[in-house]
């Protein structure tokens, strides 16, 4: 027990965010809460990737916003490297931000428009004078953008006049600037084209290996994540469904929310197109201010019976060895 | 097509005010108000190059002369000559309009800064406060404030003009409050303020790094306008007699004087409400160009 604490590098417990819904101008009044993230639970390893999967709408952002302590969380605990990081506070929340680091979802809003690269990939030993003595800031940015595959010598053009997939580059040396041990990658390449997005991808994997990073990365769609992720967590209305490996979430799928998006990914040979079994889910995802009682996938599922609505299923290993909130888990070959 | 190879042989590091002085470079309207601003400063900087007359030498001989070429714009009801007055009255008006311009934006602008950033109780107190200001109609709380500083009878041309600029700084800083307060609030949610706080960036920092340089625009943008706005308002308060005063000349207190007599001698109300009317016209034009400039939308 004590050798497994150490071997994780942040450990997430029952983490809960919700955003009060308020009516009134002068006399605000909480009419309700949006159940964001509702009670998540993971584990991650140094230089590990989590791939965390789920609809618009299911918490994925909020739970990167919640990590990066960007939002206070509501409820639950986060344990970075054994010390809890929820209650971090002054000089060691500011030491604890150079090992998190997040690259967000938009390389159009995420850099400012006025300032240059070379400031904007600086700025972190501006904030963290200690990580870098003053003379040899403009030589670690130049290093910086080299890593990520940019010319050194654009350091002083503005973010405007780059594409979009050079934008993203620059978040990502922004967020490799303080050698952090985790970067939460919030969907970072939904926003580009599907050619860049392979390039954005392969460098994010590069680094890995370089830097030994860990990642979160958190993605709409289950083929992005794929070649990436050790480990896969699937999100449905604020909680996981089903975490395991890469293979157990890909090859032996038993939530039947999974099996739905794993039968929606594009195949690319037409030969086995026919082949796979195409699930299709009716009604929309039910509002996250009032999720339904018991499963909250229930409403969509084919299995749902009474039970589904009375008894909420555990994030428990049923089938199989890796665990599924499914009260009716079992395993199902979607891809061929 | 020879733009754009132009602009790709020139690739150099531009800003988005690179831009926008690009933009504005290329616009008549824009030469035109900088040219009229220009005049108007340098006749309120440097009098005597445009007349070496005293605007104080009344000659009651001379009263009410029609334009003449001895006189350009002829003489007023006391025999003062009306163009140098006009040329002296700049001063006073552009004055005026500048401190209380300098005030407003400086004022409301770090306000709603605040407001716009901290927001909760500090925003709602503030906005609070802003509506009853906006809610005073500006002359009469002008009359009120002015009438109550001046109680005590007579004061110097440095106490009247202080006078004029701090009843118009304190009904106007709403405005500019409001203005910052909703660009504030939109930049607070953009994601390079979220990776800036993620990296651990002091309010401050974000305030004066990430805020303040996007969100000056539309300030600035106001303050321009603004500035002909108080020139006017200058004008206003001076005809109703409470806002400047003899002995200080400004084109509000020629409008005021020539009022009575405007049958009699038409053209000593005409050259002063000229030289206003063209002035605030010009810092609306450079307001309107400067926005459409800064604006990447409208470009």
């Amino acid at each position: 027990m004590e050798g497994a604490s150490v071997a994780e590098l942040l450990e997430v417990r029952d983490l809960v965010k919700h955003f009060p819904v308020t009516r009134g101008v002068a006399f605000r009044r909480t009419v309700g809460h949006v159940r964001a993230v509702d009670g998540v639970s993971f584990s991650l390893r140094a230089g590990e990737t989590l791939g965390v999967v789920g609809e618009s709408g299911c918490g994925k952002s909020t739970l990167a916003q919640v990590l990066m302590r960007l939002e206070p969380p509501t409820s639950g605990t986060a344990l970075f490297e054994g010390e809890p990081m929820f209650s971090l506070r002054g000089a060691a929340l500011r030491r604890w931000r150079r090992d998190m680091q997040i690259v967000l979802q938009d390389p159009y809003t995420s850099l400012n428009p006025r300032m240059t690269v070379g400031d904007i990939v600086g700025e972190p030993f501006e904030i963290h004078p200690e990580v870098a003595p003053r003379g040899s800031r403009a030589g670690r940015v130049r290093e910086l953008l080299d890593v990520v595959g940019l010319n050194p010598e654009h350091l002083n053009r503005y973010p405007h006049q780059f594409s979009g997939g050079q934008r993203q580059r620059i978040g990502i040396a922004r967020a490799l600037a303080l050698r952090p041990k985790v970067i939460v990658c919030d969907e970072p390449v939904s926003a580009l084209d599907v050619s860049i997005q392979a390039q954005v991808m392969n460098l994010l994997a590069e680094l890995q290996g370089e830097f030994g990073l860990a990642y979160i990365f958190i993605a709409h769609d289950l083929s992005v994540v794929r070649h990436l992720s050790d480990r896969v967590a699937v999100m449905y209305l604020g909680k996981i469904v089903e975490i395991g490996t890469e293979e157990e979430i890909y090859r032996h799928p038993t939530h039947p929310y999974t099996q739905a998006l794993l039968s929606a990914v594009p195949v690319a040979d037409p030969a086995l197109r026919g082949r796979r079994d195409v699930i299709r889910l009716t009604g929309d995802v039910p509002s996250p201010v009032d999720p339904p009682s018991g499963c909250r996938f229930r409403t969509r599922c084919w299995k749902a019976r009474d039970v589904c609505a009375t008894d909420e299923p555990a994030l428990v290993t049923r089938v199989g060895n890796h665990p599924s909130a499914c009260h009716f888990a079992e395993e199902r070959h979607v891809v061929p | 097509m020879t733009d754009q190879v132009a602009a790709l042989v020139a690739e150099r590091p531009r800003g988005l005010f690179g831009d926008a002085w690009h933009a504005l470079r290329r616009r008549p309207l824009f030469w035109v108000s900088v040219s009229l601003i220009l005049l108007v400063l340098l006749m309120a900087a440097f009098p005597g190059l445009f007349s070496s007359g005293d605007p104080n030498a009344a000659d009651l001989s001379r009263s009410r002369g029609a334009p003449s070429s001895a006189a350009w714009f002829g003489y007023d009801n006391q025999g003062y000559d009306i163009y140098t007055r006009v040329v002296h009255g700049a001063r006073a008006s552009i004055v005026v309009g500048l401190l209380a311009t300098a005030g407003v934006v400086l004022v409301g602008a770090t306000i709603g800064m605040l407001a716009g950033f901290y927001g909760g109780w500090l925003d709602a107190v503030v906005s609070r406060i802003a509506d009853v200001f906006v809610g005073v109609p500006f002359v009469l709380g002008a009359i009120v404030i002015l009438t109550t500083l001046n109680a005590g009878g007579d004061a110097g041309p440095v106490r009247i003009v202080a006078q004029v600029v701090l009843s118009i700084s304190v009904l106007s800083w709403p405005v500019a409050m409001r203005i910052m307060r909703s660009t504030a609030i939109a930049a607070k949610q953009q994601d390079y303020v979220k990776a800036a706080r993620a990296l651990g960036a002091s309010s401050g920092r974000i305030i004066g790094k990430h805020m303040l340089p996007n969100c000056v625009a539309p300030v600035l943008v106001y303050s321009t306008i603004a500035l002909g706005a108080f020139i006017g308002a200058e004008a206003t308060l001076s005809y109703l007699g409470i806002g400047l005063r003899q002995p200080v000349v400004s084109w509000g207190v020629m409008i005021n004087s020539a009022k009575d007599y405007l049958r009699v001698a038409p053209h000593a109300l005409l050259f002063p409400a000229g030289f206003l009317t063209a002035t605030v016209l010009a810092f609306v034009m450079l307001g309107d160009a400067v926005r459409e400039a800064l604006d990447p939308k409208l470009r």
